[in-house]
């Protein structure tokens, strides 16, 4: 018999919390596990050691040797991913939906009973400082990484792989107290959505998880961000541009409006910064602003790419527009903003995968799972005046500028 | 799932799968033209028109292109590959009439001077973009040195060069030659009504010109060799091998894929265990790409700019066992729980749907179901890929590379 669509939350006495969505016109699962004992935990002599540990978790578990985790995990034709991130640890996969409980009980064992053998800490390490390497190739990422890194107190934006210097004198002592200290159930998510039934589900993962052993939530020390403005040399054809300020969090009331704001900037090829930067103006090919979120704070950050002649016109151009916006917003732009936002709602119930990050993700910032129907009634419920409420609450201004190129650029005074 | 099919009298196709389970649709028009199907003085045409396809028609402003498609909230694009271009969008169903309205009109562009003018700025920035990623930039010039003398091996984005030179008359005459009927193909995917996409795209598409048809193929002779770039700045060299595989119409295209699964696939693969689990390098994979009238493997590399050699060595290791024919039934089947997994799972989302219907038209002049491409994946043997690797043994045939090293062995 097919699952009832609908909606199952569940949290564990150890603290883990189960999310269900069942939905009976795919055929595949997908589930996102989230475990907070991101890149924020590092102790600061060990930055990276939670991208290490992610890696190193994947090299045996369980009765399994690394060989035949990861040769399991293929045989269930599981697509997958993980990752450390900065409050989580993430592990997630879809496949067909008869598959998924075999793949839980070995992310079960990766979590409660991994091997982290010695010999495979060196591979696990390295691993780490290839892609700090290749990130040095990738300059549009690189921008994004260093403005996150300026305009986020630390360490909220350091980057989750830790630096070279870091990485290079990290140990497997420090990785394995930051297993000790970090991995737990408590304040873990586990969110499945596809072809799958609640009741099971809730049955399964507590024999899977259920004795897994709670732990103190660890503390987190913040510092200052750093600097303001700041120009990293770089030999290039194009010089990369970041720019950041300040905007609320997904838990915010306001969350819905800051959102419509930066869409109305950046939400699709009719935005702003896509009219205005490039099409009348012909500066780049890419530009966009999206929001970043954290629990308690959030950031715009911007990126746009050009050739370094055209670098302080589009620097200017840009940072013109985010300023604009408290000047007035047409009718029209809501309306496609809402419109862009319903077909990606209804089309997010074709996607187990998009389900299962996303109720996650609430869990995570709400404590709660908002339904489509209740997103949608907050985005249909937006007016002008709404939105231009919360722009003169929290203005763009302030901002952060990171560019990288073979000049630096000016930051017009008045702008700061 | 239904299949209907249906062609104007301009040859214009239109091919549809429907699927009544899923909440949207996605259409597009896949145009037979790409980097291949340009003149020398044209380089970069077809992906530069690509771009101007959404600066305006007699009927739509540039600004109504992006405007109407935000506002039917479509997930919408295009791309420009060696041999298609592909314009699309993913709609709620009730925005199918006005998708469909402005996909078809779009393809035949004004292609005004002053918008021609200012798109070869973004062109160039484009250009520029690409010229500082390297993983990016080593798949061009791979490409370019391997298929030299070829069709394939002509530039997706053109030099700036070309594009400084580009007349927006070039344009117009090379639409003129490669956007007629025989040469497009309109595909959808989802929940859509047959009789009224049939008449829609009548409407919209019956009066435009006919001609064009499937293009003359030659096998390239690729004659090898290195083609290093130098770039001191680099922190990884980037390395790129190709050498000649299976046809896009090709049977083997089956065992191709599988085979590179087995070889070079991001987890589980030979190169996954030789090379990235030990960390020797940033990343190595190796992938099958099917062109119409000729095929290739591409090997891909990125590692420490001293660790070359070595990798290089455990790469023709690698491939030099699998050509004697040393496979494992387990990876067989290994390789056909994950690429099977892939297709249902791509499969649910109309997008996903679309790229299949689409491509196996352009290519094949065939409609497959999802079932059968599963069971064409499941009915491969290891015999099948002992005899692939006997007809198009992997090698590091032409090898680019670009980062620090200046000098590297050749292949």
């Amino acid at each position: 018999m097919p699952p009832v669509a609908g909606l199952c939350t569940h949290t564990y006495p150890n603290g883990l919390t189960l999310l269900v969505e069942s939905m009976p016109d795919v055929r595949s699962a997908a589930f996102s596990l989230l475990v907070p004992a991101g890149s924020a935990f590092d102790a600061p002599a060990s930055r990276g050691a939670a991208a290490v540990l992610t890696d190193w978790m994947l090299r045996g578990a369980g009765p399994l040797d690394s060989r035949e985790l990861t040769t399991a995990l293929d045989n269930l034709g599981l697509s997958r991913s993980e990752g450390a991130a900065t409050v989580h640890i993430s592990f997630s996969g879809a496949t067909l939906a008869e598959k998924l409980p075999e793949a839980l009980a070995l992310y079960a064992d990766m979590l409660q009973r991994p091997h982290l053998p010695e010999d495979e800490f060196e591979p696990s390490r390295v691993g780490v400082e290839q892609s700090l390497r290749g990130l040095e190739d990738e300059p549009r990422q690189k921008v994004m990484q260093e403005l996150k890194a300026r305009c986020y107190p630390t360490p909220w934006g350091l980057p989750n792989e830790g630096s070279l210097d870091s990485i290079t004198t990290l140990t497997a002592d420090a990785v394995r107290a930051h297993a000790a200290r970090c991995v737990r159930p408590n304040g873990a998510i586990l969110a499945i959505a596809g072809y799958v039934d609640a009741q099971e589900l809730i049955d399964l993962v507590g024999r899977l998880f259920g004795d897994w052993q709670t732990k103190p939530d660890p503390v987190i020390e913040s510092g200052p961000p750093g600097p303001q403005i700041d120009h990293l040399p770089h030999e290039s054809t194009q010089t990369q541009i970041g720019v950041a300020y300040h905007s609320v969090p997904y838990n915010h009331p306001e969350y819905y409006a800051a959102w419509a704001a930066v869409n109305v900037l950046s939400g699709g090829m009719s935005a702003r910064l896509f009219t205005e930067v490039r099409e009348k103006r012909g500066l780049c090919y890419s530009v966009y602003a999206t929001t970043n979120t954290l629990k308690d704070q959030a950031r715009v950050l911007c990126y746009a790419g050009t050739t370094t002649e055209r670098a302080q016109e589009t620097l200017d151009v840009l940072i013109g527009e985010l300023v604009r916006l408290k000047d007035g917003i047409a009718p029209e732009e809501l309306a496609r903003c809402q419109a862009r936002a319903k077909s990606s709602l209804i089309m997010q119930q074709e996607s187990s995968t998009s389900r299962a990050s996303s109720i996650a993700r609430d869990w995570y910032h709400l404590g709660r799972v908002t339904t489509l129907a209740e997103i949608r009634a907050e985005i249909d419920r937006l007016t002008v005046p709404i939105i231009l409420e919360h722009v003169h609450r929290h203005p763009a201004q302030d901002f952060v500028v990171v560019t990288m190129g073979t000049s630096p650029l000016e930051v017009r005074r008045g702008v700061l | 799932m239904e299949f209907f099919e249906h062609k104007l009298s301009n040859g214009l196709q239109i091919v549809a799968e429907r699927n009544p389970h899923v909440h949207s649709v996605a259409v597009g028009f896949y145009v037979r033209a790409g980097a291949r199907d340009e003149t020398p003085e044209e380089s970069g045409v077809s992906h530069f028109l690509e771009h101007m396809a959404f600066k305006g028609t007699q009927r739509h402003s540039a600004d109504d292109v992006n405007r109407v498609f935000d506002e039917v909230g479509a997930k919408y694009n295009a791309s420009t590959s060696e041999e298609t271009t592909l314009f699309y969008g993913a709609i709620l169903p009730e925005y199918l009439p006005t998708t469909l309205d402005l996909l078809a009109d779009i393809i035949f562009p004004s292609l005004r001077d002053d918008d021609f003018n200012m798109e070869k700025k973004v062109i160039l920035e484009e250009i520029g973009m690409y010229d500082d990623q390297p993983g990016f930039l080593v798949y061009e010039r791979a490409m370019q040195a391997h298929f030299k003398g070829h069709p394939l091996g002509q530039s997706i984005l053109g030099s700036v060069d070309s594009i400084t030179a580009l007349t927006s008359a070039q344009m117009r005459d090379y639409h003129a030659r490669r956007y007629v009927g025989g040469n497009i193909i309109c595909a959808a995917a989802g929940n859509f009504d047959w009789p009224s996409l049939k008449g829609l795209v009548e409407d919209l598409c019956g009066h435009r010109p006919s001609g064009g048809g499937l293009r003359s193929t030659t096998i390239a002779r690729p004659t090898g060799g290195l083609d290093l770039l130098v770039r001191p700045a680099s922190s990884q060299q980037h390395l790129m091998a190709l050498c000649p595989g299976p046809a896009a119409a090709a049977p083997q295209r089956f065992a191709a894929e599988l085979l590179s699964v087995i070889a070079g696939d991001d987890t589980g693969s030979r190169m996954f265990w030789e090379l990235v689990d030990p960390g020797y390098v940033e990343s190595a994979d190796l992938g099958f790409h099917d062109f119409d009238g000729d095929g290739s493997f591409l090997t891909y590399l990125s590692c420490n700019p001293e660790d070359v050699e070595d990798n290089l060595e455990r790469v023709q290791g690698i491939l030099a066992r699998l050509n004697s024919g040393d496979f494992t039934e387990a990876e067989l089947t290994q390789a056909k729980n994950k690429t099977l997994s892939r297709i249902v799972l791509r499969s649910e989302r109309p997008m996903g749907r679309l790229g299949a219907l689409g491509s196996n038209w352009m290519y094949r002049q065939d409609y497959r179901s999802v079932e059968a491409d599963l069971a064409d994946y499941q009915r491969v043997t290891l015999a099948d890929l002992k005899s692939l690797v006997q007809q198009y043994p992997l090698q590091l045939t032409t090898l680019a590379s670009i980062g620090p090293r200046d000098s590297l062995p050749t292949p």
